[in-house]
């Protein structure tokens, strides 16, 4: 009797041990896989930065793209994708953040605010292709904007307002109750309570998204290359700013394009290695605007969110 | 800012005070003149906001409008049937041929490889940073895992073409220069975040009371984590692996660099194909004229790119719904 206890014991204790064994093993493997994905991300931007080191420099940033290599530089990319950004961000800010405060602040629960949730749940997954042929379609044809700065402005602004319609409820939803009933117990009317108190308090959240929007913005190429921008632009559009009266002008607006990630495609898909150089070089500064928006914009969140106690 | 709030809000208290003493008809007036201004204010605003929430209303039917207005004349030309059954896809050649068969296929088969990677180790990541890593791992590594997901696509297909084919030809000899392995493969890590993201969310989800039971039981960690947590958050789980299967139907750029943009119908990771996505971007890239029918065509394949992601996307959303709401 005593004996089969005995081995009872043994077999539950060896099977404690192993159901151990592969707890431990799975923390191993997830942590494995975890920084073996974080190592993908830096081996890509380290490769990318050793490849195009021989190009950068000034000469880089201020040439155009030229037939041979050495000489081909990014001037009208980064000019281009400046420019197409201040479109974007005039565009997809107000639009963004009126209809995040008309859905969070507003909207009754009913089958409008319903259809309009839907519809930004499902343009967050469409993808970014569908948008160039909507804007091929109606901003370059229908509305006969051209394959301009204006049109791609507006495509990518549709592209990211999605993300910053969704940051900016979180934001607004983040706000407690409190703060907006002591408003409306002195008598503010909704949208008083809303201008003076809700937004403030979430100006660190919207934010955030807006960033996080125009990082995803800046290197998207698919919809830029449907609404047909070139990759050879040798020149500059018309300065946005200028000396005389009346110093701001809007003609560069219908200006042809081009940006970097077009640019930097357009070096991928030629097989002589020199452009491929060129290509890591562009796409190390991309990517590194890219990571350097985000970084900004978890800092952004992360010093509201410390700021802030309730 | 608080106190510039609070100052507004004091004034307007005195205002009403003084209203309630009731000095001069005349003030009180102006002041309900000054309500209603602020009460119109609110409506105009309100229906400004409005208009701004109808724009993704707007926007979903300018894209249907768009896409199915376009296409009609290509499917007046292309009867259905041909367009769903034919095996070749050569709409700028002479003897042009309809059969979206061919594009078709590159898509599935790019996703394939792409979910191949994406799924296990976004669910082991997932269950990882849910179950087993302190808080502060969690919070650091996530918006670092996130960048994954941020990097522009066709840096992504330089990655693909300059890095990860050259490293598989080394393993797999006589892999082309133009795969649909390699494109897939870095499609899959691009959709790692959004698969872990969303379902570590909803692995958060699962109460703790039921946790709990199971370590009374005597259950391990991991024997918790798939054993109960799992399938509590089975419905999310789905969720974030349709919307990575969304996401890598209608990835482009890195197909377009690296998978080649020659139609071909095959089931073959190994070699080249183009996508219903690099299809569009090669025609864009021509200059072909606003109507022929090879502009037309890409229209019809948006159409049907769109349809694929839309089920996807309905079937995401749905079940996300189902999750937050069980508990």
């Amino acid at each position: 009797m005593a004996a089969t206890s005995e081995l009872v014991g043994a077999r539950l204790r060896r099977d404690v041990r192993q159901r151990q064994f592969f707890d431990r093993l799975f923390v191993l493997v997830g942590m494995a896989i975890l920084f073996a994905a974080l190592l993908t991300l830096a081996i890509l931007f380290l490769d990318l930065v050793r490849q195009g080191a021989p190009r950068f420099g000034w000469d880089f940033l201020t040439s155009f793209p030229s037939r041979k290599a050495v000489q081909a530089g990014i001037l009208s990319a980064w000019v281009g994708t400046s420019l197409v950004m201040l479109v974007t961000v005039a565009v997809a800010m107000p639009l963004g953040v009126a209809a995040a405060i008309y859905l969070e602040e507003y909207a009754a629960k009913n089958w409008l605010t319903a259809i309009i949730e839907i519809n930004v749940t499902n343009l967050a997954g469409v993808p970014s292709i569908i948008y160039g042929l909507l804007a091929l379609g109606l901003f370059v044809y229908q509305f006969s904007l051209g394959q301009s700065i204006v049109s791609a402005g507006l495509t990518l602004a549709l592209l990211i307002l999605p993300i910053v319609v969704v940051a900016t409820r979180e934001a607004l939803r983040a706000v407690p109750r409190a703060i907006r009933e002591a408003a409306f117990a002195l008598g503010a009317t909704k949208w008083e309570v809303t201008a003076h108190h809700v937004l403030p308090y979430s100006t660190g959240g919207i934010l955030t998204g807006l960033i996080i929007g125009l990082s995803r913005a800046i290197g998207e190429t698919a919809p830029i290359i449907t609404i047909g921008a070139l990759a050879f632009i040798a020149f500059l559009p018309t300065p946005p700013l200028g000396q005389e009266f009346p110093y701001v002008n809007f003609t560069w607006l219908s200006d042809p394009f081009t940006v970097m990630p077009i640019q930097m495609f357009n070096w991928v898909s030629r097989p002589d290695p020199a452009f491929q150089m060129n290509a890591a070089a562009a796409g190390a500064i991309l990517l590194g605007l890219t990571l350097l928006m985000n970084g900004v914009a978890i800092y952004v969140r992360y010093r509201y969110r410390k700021k802030i106690n309730w | 800012m608080l106190a510039r709030n609070s100052g507004k809000m004091a004034t307007s208290m005195n205002v009403q005070r003084e209203t309630v003493t009731g000095e001069a008809g005349r003030e009180r007036a102006q002041l309900r003149r000054r309500l209603q201004l602020r009460r119109l204010r609110d409506r105009v605003v309100e229906s400004v906001l409005l208009l701004s929430g109808l724009v993704a209303v707007f926007v979903t039917a300018a894209i249907v409008y768009i896409l199915v207005s376009e296409s009609l004349p290509f499917f007046a030309q292309v009867p259905l049937r041909e367009f769903l059954t034919d095996t070749m896809w050569t709409p700028m050649f002479d003897d042009a041929r309809f059969g979206i068969l061919p594009l078709v296929a590159g898509t599935l088969v790019t996703t394939g490889v792409a979910l191949c990677l994406a799924i296990p180790c976004g669910t082991v990541i997932a269950l990882y940073l849910s179950e087993f890593a302190s808080h502060r791992l969690r919070e650091t590594v996530k918006p670092i895992l996130e960048l994954l997901g941020a990097v522009p696509t066709v840096v992504y297909g330089y990655f693909a073409l300059q890095m990860v084919t050259p490293f598989l030809q080394r393993f797999i000899p006589g892999l082309p220069g133009f795969n649909m392995l390699s494109p897939g493969l870095v499609i899959g890590i691009m959709i790692i975040p959004y698969v872990a993201s969303v379902s570590e969310d909803a692995m958060r989800a699962v109460p703790n009371t039921m946790r709990e039971g199971s370590y009374a039981m005597g259950a391990t960690r991991l024997q918790t984590a798939v054993r109960v947590v799992m399938p509590g958050a089975l419905s999310g789980i789905a969720a974030a692996y349709i919307l990575g299967i969304s996401r890598a139907v209608g990835e482009t750029m890195v197909v377009a660099v690296a998978a080649g943009l020659q139609p071909n119908l095959t089931w073959n990771p190994l070699e080249s194909a183009a996508t219903i996505t690099a299809f569009i971007v090669q025609v864009s890239l021509g200059d072909l004229p606003h109507d022929s029918i090879g502009y037309q065509s890409i229209f019809a394949a948006g159409l049907v790119l769109m349809l694929t992601t839309l089920v996807f996307n309905i079937a995401g959303f749905l079940l996300t719904r189902r999750f937050r709401e069980v508990y």
